[in-house]
């Protein structure tokens, strides 16, 4: 399906005081679903609400309430997995993870241990062109959110808002194919960029809507090839886990500092002990996070208040039958049908409505100069304004007239961009900007011609200068252009220039 | 199986129910008393069994994805010990 | 005329259908027993003001003609169900004060069709006993007395059952989850029954073990079972595990007939040491379904021996998990803190006040038996056990027998602190005739059938297929007629 032939990244090194060592990560990643009511109660999901009033009572817990599943989620769940090229696993199941905390109401949160909804897929990485990795999706299932606890309101109290307690999350797992900080990010950022696509979750890292748990070990080179020949985990070090990521680069500085930090563990003959470690940004650390590791016994077990989820082939189909394109196979079309390269591609691909906006904008033209006029001008004039292309000013159909107009030669590249910085304040149409305000090019050389004699006889001086330098030949070519208001065609300026010198 | 009185200390702390010192061997052998008890599974053959998942096999219920519910403040919060500007109250929660 | 809180629920809805009586006299009545009986220590949050007002609303209805079956009947609600602005306690400490702002799908159903609420009954906490012994409010008492002790109602319904045999209400809610309606049946002389799996709502029923627990009538005959049954249950599409199946008339099910059905005798169920005159009130029974055209016939059950201890790892192991949420944060009871005590401090005080000895003891267990590397060993092995239980009733059911015939309990009412020295798997052995029905989700009722040597009653329990109440309730009024039972306890209280 994919053209793009792509080679594999060569693995993050660090070196220690002893040894160079390599970096083994595995993500799990908290991506809440898009849905409007909860996972198992009819609240809202709406972000910012007042506290505690997107709370149904099966959320808060009271007694006698029961969890009936949201259809909408589950779908999510599973379009996400074909998304992934993940088996969809027909029969799963709801298992009770107990653990007392404040913003748990029921002491336990819904999730699916033993039989989860997704299966094995995939995720390629992109590093830069021509140069991807391919992560493998252990899993992916269901679970509920916790609340949230606010700890700086009251020097001796904790205060609870339950409005984010019983929202749906899918929790999607990947194998440690993970190679090193930047690889990590990117991962999250394809992972992202696939969701955002398919519609399951909308990626916002800032209110916590995606977020990744990070696993790190450390490794000496060639250990990692043993892993993957035997799916022996042995030959890995032993991992920490680093909770609750929703930044970029917190991700690889976390992962970075960590990797420091167990390298210098083992390289002074100490063990690296598995446990859940929290990154702090201001001090560039990890530490630990003694609470959760007190007692780390989920007792998980069947939720016997939900029978086992079991979906049929058919409805499987049917979603799949609504997946839209999503970005590698947009991306390799962009690069064969347009002639993009692939960076361009994979820009105009991040988000699904860059590449909707490309694609009707360069539709039965130049696709290069069109994507160009998209990356360069608008996407920069819009990033100047702080904008998304949903706030364009400026349509794919004006970037399509502006993309005519030069390749028609009615306007140069230079007047094309007083065009479109006219268009993008205004709104008007390149073409009647262009017809109105005269900007055509002059492409009748009888014109350009009287203007290039009357500058040849008024500089004498000038003329016999170009003739023993004919570099100063551009000195007329400009004075043409000046004359001209610049609408003059400078292809035929500058062949008429010269041979009127008899250069 | 014998539970002696460090699990039985572990149990009452995952349970999250204090349980005095001088509790404890009282306990412990309450445990071991029940357990005695459920230790006859050991002897059925289970081989080849399914656990059993669901009581009274059916399909799960699914919701539509509509807000039904919520927008109650004041309801959820009524019977809190301690409820403070909207929020349920509990002594400082160490990270 | 009867005393009016002395009425069956189809003999005082036949009144105020003829308009013989009205709902505020019969709730009057009620009101006024339940008042005179505070030694029973069954209503333990009594609601006059809503119980009168609820039958004044009732007698409009019926004024009207618009009367369901339940329309102005008083009944007394177990104190597990939650109560709109009522205290639902599940007589629990920890529930202290907690006033919920819903109603249970069961009693706002009861309440739609008009009944009436007198108060909330006392129960074992959170369901957890068979005596009514472990109860915030203290005991709830057996109406029946022979000698100078006071017996256990049984539990954990107790509450209920006293309420009922006491005529303190018409009838009253119950739930079930090793037996707890049928126990305290028996032991108090009157009929419970315990629906199939997913026969009434769980919503709003705190819980003890989800996939045990059930909802039923607990009420003075079989008739009245039926009608009460037929009110309580039907799809809920805020419970997952309700079914979503047609209700039926359960009353006009009852002819009596039971010509040519095929009730099995379960031989696992005579065990070692079983006491004489319940061995012989079994036989009795089966004499009885014969004389009445049933066709009796020894069946195996094989893996009954293992239903208590199957259950004993279930039903902790969920209620460690269900009982979770009672932890002090957003509603119920929160121990007072000593400066410096934290988060955890305030969970372990919270629950060693709140929870009695029986739950901490059984939350503890639950716990054990889930945690890390016992889970495949206890909780998983149960489950299978679980399962080959059930498949012991399919196999009988599959080979054509429509009903199965057993003790209801080992023993009669016992009194009540008799077995505080016992080790708690004694007080377990109570519910050896019941666990196995809820295990394998079917259907059971426990019908009054005799009295014992000194007089006090005695029960039989009917086990039916899944979903055939209806059935179950005609071969149970059957058995009724021919057993022709009406000894009530001598008031003493």
């Amino acid at each position: 399906m994919l053209d793009l032939t792509y080679e594999t990244p060569k693995p993050k090194v660090i070196a220690g005081a002893k040894h160079d060592w390599e970096l083994v990560i595995g993500m799990e990643v908290h991506a809440q679903v898009s849905s409007n009511a909860k996972l198992f109660s009819g609240a809202s999901t709406k972000f910012g609400a007042e506290p505690n009033s997107n709370v149904a009572f099966v959320d808060a817990a009271m007694p006698g309430m029961l969890p009936v599943i949201n259809e909408y989620c589950v779908e999510q769940a599973v379009r996400t997995g074909l998304g992934l090229n993940a088996e969809i696993n027909l029969f799963s199941a709801f298992d009770r993870k107990n653990y007392f905390y404040p913003d748990l109401p029921q002491g336990y949160q819904i999730s699916q241990l033993y039989h989860p909804i997704v299966g094995e897929g995939e995720i390629l990485v992109d590093m830069g062109p021509g140069v991807a990795r391919l992560v493998r999706v252990e899993r992916i299932h269901l679970e509920q959110d916790a609340g949230k606890s606010i700890h700086d309101m009251d020097p001796n109290m904790s205060f609870v808002d339950l409005n984010r307690t019983g929202v749906a999350l899918m929790e999607i797992v990947s194998r440690p194919d993970i190679r090193g900080p930047e690889e990590a990010a990117a991962y999250v950022t394809k992972l992202r960029q696939i969701l955002r696509y398919l519609g399951t979750c909308d990626g916002n890292m800032q209110n916590g809507n995606l977020r990744a748990d990070v696993n790190v070990s450390i490794c000496r080179a060639g250990q990692y090839e043993k892993y993957m020949e035997t799916q022996d985990f042995s030959y890995l070090g032993t991992r920490c886990e680093i909770k609750n990521m929703n930044s970029m680069r917190f991700i690889q500085m976390a992962i970075e500092v960590e990797a420091r930090r167990q390298i210098a563990i083992v390289e002074a003959g100490g063990e690296v002990v598995q446990e859940t470690r929290l990154y702090d940004p201001d001090k560039n650390e990890t530490r630990s996070m003694r609470s959760k590791e007190e007692a780390h016994d989920y007792r998980y077990f069947p939720d016997p208040d939900l029978l086992p989820l079991e979906i049929e082939q058919d409805w499987i189909d049917g979603i799949k039958a609504t997946l839209p394109e999503l970005p590698d196979v947009k991306k390799a079309r962009f690069v064969g049908d347009f002639g993009l390269s692939e960076y361009d591609a994979s820009v105009l691909t991040a988000d699904a409505e860059n590449a909707q906006f490309f694609e009707a904008a360069a539709q039965g033209r130049d696709g290069k100069l069109a994507a160009n006029w998209i990356i360069n001008e608008l996407f920069g004039r819009l990033k100047k304004e702080d904008h998304d292309i949903a706030q364009s000013p400026v349509s794919p159909a004006q970037i399509g007239q502006i993309v005519d107009l030069i390749k028609s030669d009615a306007i140069s590249g230079k007047i094309a961009k007083d065009v479109f910085e006219i268009c993008y304040t205004t709104g008007r149409d390149p073409s009647e900007i262009v017809e109105t305000e005269g900007m055509k090019q002059v492409t009748d050389t009888g014109a350009i011609e009287s203007a290039v004699d009357e500058i040849i006889a008024a500089n004498p001086a000038q003329v016999e200068k170009a003739k023993a330098n004919p570099k100063l030949a551009g000195w007329f070519v400009g004075q043409v252009m000046k004359a001209t208001g610049g609408k003059a065609n400078p292809k035929a300026v500058n062949e008429l220039v010269a041979a009127k010198l008899g250069l | 199986m014998s539970i002696d009185l460090e699990t039985a200390a572990r149990v009452a702390k995952l349970a999250r129910i204090k349980v005095e010192e001088d509790q404890l061997p009282a306990l412990a052998e309450e445990f071991n008393t029940i357990l005695g008890f459920i230790e006859q599974l050991g002897e059925v053959d289970v081989e080849g069994v399914e656990p059993m998942t669901s009581v009274t096999p059916m399909a799960l219920k699914r919701r539509e994805d509509i807000v039904t519910d919520g927008g109650m403040q004041d309801k959820i919060l009524k019977n809190a010990p301690d409820a403070r500007e909207g929020f349920f109250a509990v002594p400082k929660v160490v990270e | 005329m009867t005393d009016l809180n002395t009425l069956t629920l189809a003999e005082a809805r036949d009144k105020l259908r003829a308009k013989d009586v009205t709902s505020v006299e019969l709730t009057e009545a009620c009101l006024k027993a339940a008042g005179a009986a505070g030694k029973l220590n069954a209503f333990v949050h009594d609601t006059p003001d809503i119980a009168l007002a609820q039958a004044k609303a009732a007698d409009e209805r019926i004024a009207k003609g618009d009367a369901p079956a339940m329309c102005g009947l008083p009944i007394g609600v177990k104190d597990l169900f939650c109560t709109k602005g009522v205290p639902s306690q599940a007589a629990s400490r920890i529930l202290e004060g907690f006033k919920p702002e819903y109603e249970s799908t069961i009693t706002g159903q009861l309440f739609d069709a008009g009944t009436v609420m007198l108060g909330k009954l006392n129960m074992d906490e959170f369901a957890m006993g068979s005596s009514n012994e472990t109860s915030v409010y203290g005991n709830a008492v057996n109406p029946w007395k022979v000698d100078d002790r006071e017996l256990t109602p049984g539990g954990s319904s107790g509450g209920s059952a006293s309420a009922v045999a006491a005529d303190l209400c018409l009838a009253a809610t119950g739930t079930d989850t090793g037996g707890s309606i049928r126990q305290p049946a028996a032991f108090t002389g009157i009929v419970g029954i315990k629906p199939t799996y997913g026969r009434c709502s769980r919503w709003g029923v705190a819980a003890f073990a989800s996939s045990l627990d059930q909802a039923g009538p607990m009420t003075k005959t079989v008739r009245d079972a039926a009608i009460m049954l037929e009110a309580m249950c039907g799809h809920d599409a805020k419970d997952s595990t309700s079914a979503n199946l047609p209700v039926p008339d359960f009353e006009a099910m009852l002819t009596g007939d039971i010509k040519g059905k095929k009730i099995g005798i379960p031989r696992e169920y005579h065990m070692d040491g079983m006491p004489e005159e319940i061995e012989a009130l079994w036989a009795d029974g089966r004499k009885m379904l014969e004389s009445a055209g049933a066709e009796m016939v020894d069946i195996s059950l094989p893996h009954t021996k293992y239903a208590l201890p199957t259950y004993y790892v279930i039903a902790p192991a969920e209620a460690s998990s269900n009982l979770a949420r009672y932890d002090g944060v957003r509603y119920g009871h929160r121990a007072t803190l000593a400066a410096g005590d934290g988060i955890n401090e305030m969970y372990e005080k919270t629950r060693a006040e709140g929870f009695g000895h029986e739950v901490q003891r059984r939350v503890m267990v639950g716990t054990y038996v889930l945690s890390a590397g016992f889970y495949d060993a206890y909780y998983n092995r149960a489950r299978k056990v679980r399962a080959l239980i059930k498949r012991d009733f399919d196999d009988a059911f599959a080979a054509g027998i429509d009903a199965i015939l057993t003790p209801a309990t080992p023993s009669p009412a016992f009194g009540l602190g008799e077995m505080i020295d016992a080790d708690p798997v004694q007080m377990y052995l109570n519910d050896v005739f019941t666990v196995t029905v809820n295990l394998a989700g079917l259907p059971g009722i426990a019908v009054p059938t005799g009295l014992d040597a000194k007089g006090l009653p005695l029960g039989l329990q009917l086990i039916g297929r899944p979903w055939e109440e209806g059935d179950l309730l005609n071969t149970a009024y059957a058995l009724e007629q021919a057993a022709g039972f009406v000894a009530k306890p001598q008031k003493w209280w």
